[in-house]
């Protein structure tokens, strides 16, 4: 099995048996999922299905208790948040994780050094450098340059989920996961959020959880439904919007 | 379009030497003329100090104010290095001290207080809060009493005397004026060389450490080698600081590594403020001003001049009880509501 780039053939992440367990309660119970290089997946649920859990167990915020996770081939089961980072894998988060005392600018610059070399460096970095580039160019794209100098603390709630989707779009990302990143945006930001996720590079896969399933059908290929910490359904946008027991659960029939 | 953004960019067209705001100026100057009517005493005994103090304080500043952590082994690292210099430098304990150069001695002291703190750190930074105060003060405990009670390197309860600074150029660095300019170079490069990091890729990332370690992982950040590598580098001014804090005294025992001077130097840095490498050396200050003159007030009163721990403790008590962040948010606060319309509370332009 190679390590690193991809042959192609491989998919870009494929979930075997993956369970997470907080003491008596079951978050995930034998997860298969498998997603190719450059597709767009939305997983749907209900609160508490387990959709973000499947994340943290994706990205190494913590490891799952049973299955393995293979990126790109490469079995990263065991690895540190960090060294599946490195390997193409970005995540948004649902409450936002950001660096709160420091300007918007910043906090791109970090998510580019995160994934580059240098983090150690004690020289600091000129106005023509390359990750500085970057980190300018990210915050156009996701239209914060106006507010490049604003402290973080101070940005709307719609800028602050804006600026975590510059931050996952740093460094040069093979796959990226997106948390609820519609949650609490305007119907223009929402419109501008899908206008960025159709934009990504066609080799760019991603999955993204979303409530709002006007959102997650615009923005998706395929899609995989969650209940109870299972995945119970996978389909195509419209088998998944036509199905009577997608339509029973997200109009509050006999769910749960 | 890069090109118009970049251009639209904030570009500072003045020389670097019109940018340096007017308080430096004001200060800078202050400090150069000093000895020129300042007596001894004031050169080597409260600005010395102060110098010295400032620079160990700024190595915790470093770790607590850019990376949270809060450690009571910084004296430590500037024992580890004092007594390092004692022992391959000369000393009159000729029995120890090995009489090696000062060109080998000094960067060796550095190199070794740096590994010292790199392995404490890497101790240290699995834990978080109160238990990295407590883990910190348990190794400046411990290195206390090792010294204490080895003789055959530390040399015990009596430690070493006649540790003085090499005569580079001529010059005794002893004389008050001298060590008054070898201190404050040394302290102004600690100054500047943190607030220089604090904007450069590893200062940043150390601030992104301190507000969010699970964001900073997530971003490929290796978090625990980043505080690791935070404690290696607060070495250096430490160090530093130990050096010229044993040339200043002429020597170094047990007594200069105690859990009192460890404690001192927190106090220093909170009552500072640990936002900025500034507040490091005006609590510093305030410190050997009030260690130095605390006596003579007190029996100025009427009191017993024993009691001088007592004003320190009050000052202490004062400063945090006004502002969370020592003198320099008391300031800041200061600033931040003459800038304010007491009326609306709007700023002011």
């Amino acid at each position: 099995m190679n390590a690193r780039g991809s042959t192609g053939t491989e998919n870009a992440l494929e979930l075997r048996g993956v369970s997470k367990r907080f003491g008596a309660l079951a978050a995930l119970s034998d997860i298969e999922l498998t997603v190719r290089p450059g597709e767009r997946r939305a997983v749907l649920g209900s609160n508490g299905a387990g959709k973000t859990t499947l994340f943290n167990c994706i990205t190494g915020d913590f490891p799952p208790s049973e299955g393995s996770i293979r990126f790109f081939g490469e079995d990263i089961t065991a690895f540190p948040a960090q060294e599946r980072i490195r390997r193409g894998l970005r995540r948004t988060y649902q409450i936002s994780l950001l660096f709160s005392g420091l300007t918007v600018i910043d906090n791109v610059y970090l998510a580019c050094l995160g994934v580059s070399r240098g983090r150690f460096s004690f020289l600091r970095a000129r106005r023509d450098d390359a990750l500085v580039a970057s980190a300018e160019e990210l915050t156009r794209m996701v239209n914060l340059w106006d507010a490049r100098d604003t402290m973080v603390s101070d940005l709307s709630y719609g800028q602050q989920r804006q600026l975590e989707i510059a931050m996952a779009l740093s460094g040069a990302p093979r796959f990226i996961l997106f948390d609820e990143p519609a949650a609490g945006l305007s119907p223009t930001e929402r419109r501008e959020l899908i206008t960025i996720l159709n934009g990504l590079p066609d080799h760019m896969g991603y999955i993204i959880i979303e409530h709002d399933m006007d959102v997650a059908l615009r923005v998706s290929e395929y899609v995989s439904m969650m209940h109870n910490g299972r995945i119970f359904k996978e389909g195509k946008p419209a088998e998944i919007e036509d199905d009577p027991e997608v339509q029973a659960l997200y109009l509050g029939g006999d769910a749960a | 379009m890069p090109e118009i953004t970049r251009a639209a960019a904030p570009q500072d067209s003045r020389l670097w030497v019109e940018r340096i705001p007017p308080a430096y100026w004001i200060i800078g100057v202050i400090l150069l003329i000093i000895p020129s009517f300042a007596s001894d005493f004031v050169m080597f005994q409260i600005f010395g100090w102060t110098f010295i103090l400032g620079m160990i304080a700024t190595s915790l500043m470093f770790l607590g104010g850019y990376g949270g952590m809060v450690s009571l082994a910084q004296m430590t690292f500037a024992g580890v290095a004092g007594y390092m210099v004692a022992i391959f430098g000369d000393s009159a304990i000729t029995n120890i001290s090995m009489g090696w150069p000062w060109y080998i001695t000094i960067p060796l002291a550095l190199l070794i207080a740096v590994i010292f703190a790199t392995c404490i750190g890497w101790l240290a930074v699995r834990t978080e809060g109160i238990y990295t105060i407590m883990i910190t003060l348990a190794i400046a405990a411990a290195f206390f009493y090792f010294t204490r009670q080895n003789y055959d390197i530390f040399n015990g309860f009596q430690g070493f005397n006649s540790v003085l600074p090499p005569r580079l150029f001529g010059v005794n660095w002893r004389g008050p004026e001298a060590f008054y300019y070898l201190t404050l170079f040394w302290a102004a490069a600690t100054y500047f060389a943190v607030l220089y990091i604090s904007r450069a890729p590893f200062g940043l990332a150390l601030q992104g450490v301190r507000d969010n370690p699970r964001r900073m992982a997530a971003l490929g950040f290796n978090v625990t080698a980043h505080r690791v590598a935070a404690y290696a580098f607060s070495a250096i001014p430490a160090g530093l600081g130990g050096i010229l804090l044993t040339w200043q005294s002429a020597q170094i025992s047990p007594g200069t590594v105690g859990i009192q001077p460890a404690i001192d130097i927190l106090i220093i840095a909170v009552v500072g403020g640990m936002r900025h490498p500034a507040g490091a050396f005006i609590g510093a200050f305030l410190y050997v001003i009030l260690k130095t003159f605390a006596v003579d007030v007190l029996i100025a009163l009427g009191l017993s001049g024993d009691r001088f721990q007592l004003l320190i403790g009050l000052g202490f008590l004062l400063v945090v009880f006004f502002s969370e962040d020592g003198l320099l948010g008391l300031w800041h606060k200061l600033r931040a509501s003459r800038a304010r319309d007491p009326l609306t509370g709007e700023r002011r332009s």
